[in-house]
């Protein structure tokens, strides 16, 4: 570690912190529906949609209503997205002639991309045509990070209001959404990582012929409008197979910097959002005390255990300045990959600019680990918010046991219908991880995955489903999961990941709104103190932790004391 | 409910994707193109008017005359990007490493020339492994080492003051000017 990498690590999260403020009131503006400096431009717009699509700009829903929204509009875009997926063949803007996809490869991807997983069981310059790439995959990039918005600001409003049981309307949270907060950025975004040296064409590939006489053919084509909203979006579904370690995806530290800015910026700021609209910016700041604590302890584990390096390599004669390289790109380093590795699981990114399967054990535990601690750090574009009010309502009513009053938070009581979906939705991702990867673990459809052997292997399985039903993306590439196994329980495990766990997380939201606020007293625990903080990291480690613990231990600590006795496999 | 929800549902899903997967990329394509056509197009690089590769994606030189560029999972295949995936305690991984590390002295094998990169595409060697090839690549033109050295340093990228970024050389941009030596010379 050097003081030059923490340097670099604190200048980007330095800017995000600088950018939480104005982006979180800018998007407090937007969805309470006042004018913003982009209304000129985007106001007849958003009027004409919902003119076309019959929405009552004044009208609102309640949570049921909502949440029929959500699902209705996620369980249409999979078949539009399926559809372009299994046709691309026959459509146009297919430079290099792609044949359409297979059933099951289609299926996964559509759910992958619809729930903002962004799972990358296909190579993208060997399998997406350009139509696939834009007007498959670019709009669920946008839209289902719109729709986790939407849920975190119906979720925000259910703690502002009382008394009421009309929680906001999807259908003007979601255009909201994409028109006044992702395209716009956006369009930003992509035009800087242009003129850093990404690659926007709409051709398909470029023959070269080296100085050495050899041919090589290099793949192009949209990619840094992909790119852009990927990141702003936590998708995370690169344009390239290996995402943004490819060299045109992330060709140097400046594109760096801003892929893990545009990353970060959002998801911090809908907290901020979120304190604005509840009215307690402390609050916010509470949370996002508790995030940047975890992740900065991610982010210095990850960095500590890669520029340790690997003794099994460095007793073969390596020098050890540079740390373990393998699967890493010389021109990010060590702290980039390791900001860039926390980051992305901490949030549900799942782009990678390094091969994870190749990190250390101890370096590759920290983003399983990230991921399994339920995405909150944080988190994916609005998912990350609800998951962490989720995990704020577990630690009042937590606290509330130990002094034996009724638990309260933002001046709503979280009685027992509030904590028994509070509970649903958390139990979803070990249900989910622990249970499809026990299969994989036994069935022999599921060991043919895995290319390495030993507790690497379990590693690879367990990252799988942890980032399939985290709806993270990134993956332990080792796997080969463009299988039907693989491609069909990992579609499902994304589909109880993001749905089975917005709906509780609604219905909390349409039973708070209906709650009066009461005032606080002088025996309401107060949560914007270091006190709810510290308790708050407890309840996040022990819930995401505890119950991961055993398989971590059979994955990848028993992969890294292995490594120190330099046993292989 | 649900009846009413389907116009919203399939106008805004249609209205969306047109803008969001036609107009954006498309004009994002109109700007990039016209505003930085040589990012936009790949940052190729062409030599005596040919297309030679570009600056970005590493390239496969295997001559003594080169410098060659780190490992690759898959040989430099600019349409098919790749890393080994290996972990740490494979063995393919740790005999292809020890294997790579006897072409140097003991604990002075650049972390960079034995193992293979995320992207399998990686355009930049690091300035240790740049030169520990100099006295190849100079027995193998007839070039003087010092002035060899002189050169890779001079293609040395250097943080941006001394902060942002990592020092690396990049492999074709070196071995373009290493070309461009010999032609002086004849």
């Amino acid at each position: 570690m050097t003081w030059q990498g923490w340097l670099q690590i604190g200048l980007v999260l330095g800017l995000v912190a600088a950018a939480i403020k104005p982006l979180g009131l800018y998007m407090a503006q937007v969805f309470d529906g006042k004018r913003t400096f982009l209304t000129p431009l985007f106001g007849p717009v958003e009027r004409s949609f919902y003119r076309l699509a019959g929405v009552n700009a004044q009208s609102e829903q309640t949570w049921l209503g909502y949440t029929t929204g959500v699902l209705l509009f996620s369980f249409l875009g999979a078949p539009l997205l399926y559809a372009i997926l299994r046709l691309q063949a026959v459509l146009p803007l297919n430079p290099q002639g792609f044949a359409g996809l297979s059933p099951d490869l289609a299926f996964n991807t559509a759910v992958s991309f619809v729930t903002n997983t962004n799972w990358q069981s296909y190579g993208g310059e060997t399998t997406m045509s350009h139509l696939s790439q834009m007007l498959g995959l670019t709009v669920q990039n946008f839209v289902s990070a719109a729709s986790g918005i939407a849920i975190a600001v119906a979720v925000s409003r259910a703690f502002a209001r009382s008394g009421v049981d009309r929680i906001g309307n999807f259908w003007i949270d979601l255009t909201r959404a994409t028109l006044y907060v992702l395209l716009p950025m956006a369009v930003v975004v992509a035009v800087v990582f242009v003129a850093l040296g990404l690659p926007q064409t709409l051709a398909g590939s470029v023959d070269a012929t080296s100085l050495e006489g050899a041919s090589q053919t290099i793949a192009m084509g949209p990619m840094a409008s992909q790119e852009a909203i990927k990141q702003l979006g936590t998708n995370g579904g690169g344009f390239m197979n290996v995402n943004a370690a490819h060299p045109f995806e992330n060709p140097n530290a400046f594109s760096n910097y801003l892929g893990i800015f545009s990353m970060l910026s959002i998801s911090a700021a809908m907290v901020y959002a979120f304190g604005q609209i509840v009215g307690s910016r402390r609050q916010a700041w509470a949370l996002l005390s508790a995030m940047a604590v975890l992740l900065v302890v991610g982010i210095g584990a990850i960095y500590w255990a890669e520029t340790a390096g690997n003794p099994i390599h460095l007793a073969a004669g390596l020098d050890p300045a540079l740390g373990n390289m393998e699967g890493k790109e010389l021109r990010f380093g060590q702290a980039m990959t390791a900001l860039y590795a926390a980051v992305t699981t901490g949030l549900s990114n799942g782009g990678v600019n390094a091969m994870h399967s190749s990190l250390t054990p101890l370096g590759g535990l920290v983003p399983l680990f990230l991921i399994q601690l339920g995405e909150v750090l944080p988190g994916g574009v609005g998912s990350g918010l609800y998951g962490m009010v989720v995990f704020a309502i577990l630690t009042v009513f937590v606290a509330g046991l130990m002094v034996g009053r009724t638990p309260e938070f933002l001046g709503k009581k979280i009685e027992a219908r509030e904590m028994k979906l509070a509970m649903l939705a958390v139990l979803v991702l070990p249900l989910a991880i622990l249970g499809f990867s026990a299969l994989a673990a036994v069935l022999p459809q599921g060991l043919a995955g895995p290319a390495n052997s030993g507790p690497h292997g379990l590693t690879e399985i367990l990252y799988a489903y942890s980032s399939a039903a985290g709806n993270n993306g990134s993956a332990f590439a080792g796997l080969s999961a463009n299988s039907p196994w693989y491609n069909t329980t990992l579609g499902l495990a994304m589909l109880a990941g993001r749905f089975a766990y917005i709906v509780p997380v609604l219905a909390i939201a349409g039973s708070l709104a209906r709650k009066q606020k009461v005032p606080a007293s002088s025996g309401t625990f107060p949560t914007d103190g270091p006190l709810f903080v510290g308790l708050l990291i407890g309840i996040i480690l022990i819930l995401g932790g505890l119950q991961f613990f055993p398989v971590l231990a059979l994955g990848p600590i028993l992969e890294h004391v292995l490594m120190l006795a330099g046993q292989t496999f | 409910m649900l009846i009413a929800q389907l116009r919203p549902a399939l106008v805004l899903l249609l209205l969306l994707a047109a803008l969001t997967g036609l107009a954006y990329p498309l004009a994002i394509t109109g700007i990039a193109q016209a505003a930085f056509p040589s990012q936009a197009n790949g940052s190729l690089v062409e030599h005596d008017g040919q297309v030679v590769g570009s600056a970005l994606i590493g390239q496969a030189f295997a001559g003594a005359g080169y410098f060659h560029p780190r490992p690759s999972a898959v040989g430099y295949d600019a349409a098919g990007s790749g890393g080994t995936n290996l972990g740490a305690t494979s063995a393919t991984l740790a005999s292809d490493v020890a294997a790579r590390a006897q072409a140097f002295a003991p604990g002075e094998a650049p972390a960079d020339a034995v193992t293979a990169s995320a992207s399998g595409l990686d355009p930049h060697i690091s300035p240790a492994y740049a030169a520990a090839q100099v006295a190849r690549v100079a027995a193998a033109r007839s070039l003087d080492a010092a002035g060899l050295a002189a050169l890779v340093e001079q293609h040395t990228e250097h943080p941006l003051l001394g902060l942002f970024g990592e020092p690396m050389v990049n492999v074709l941009k070196l071995n373009l000017a290493l070309d461009a030596l010999g032609d002086d010379n004849s």
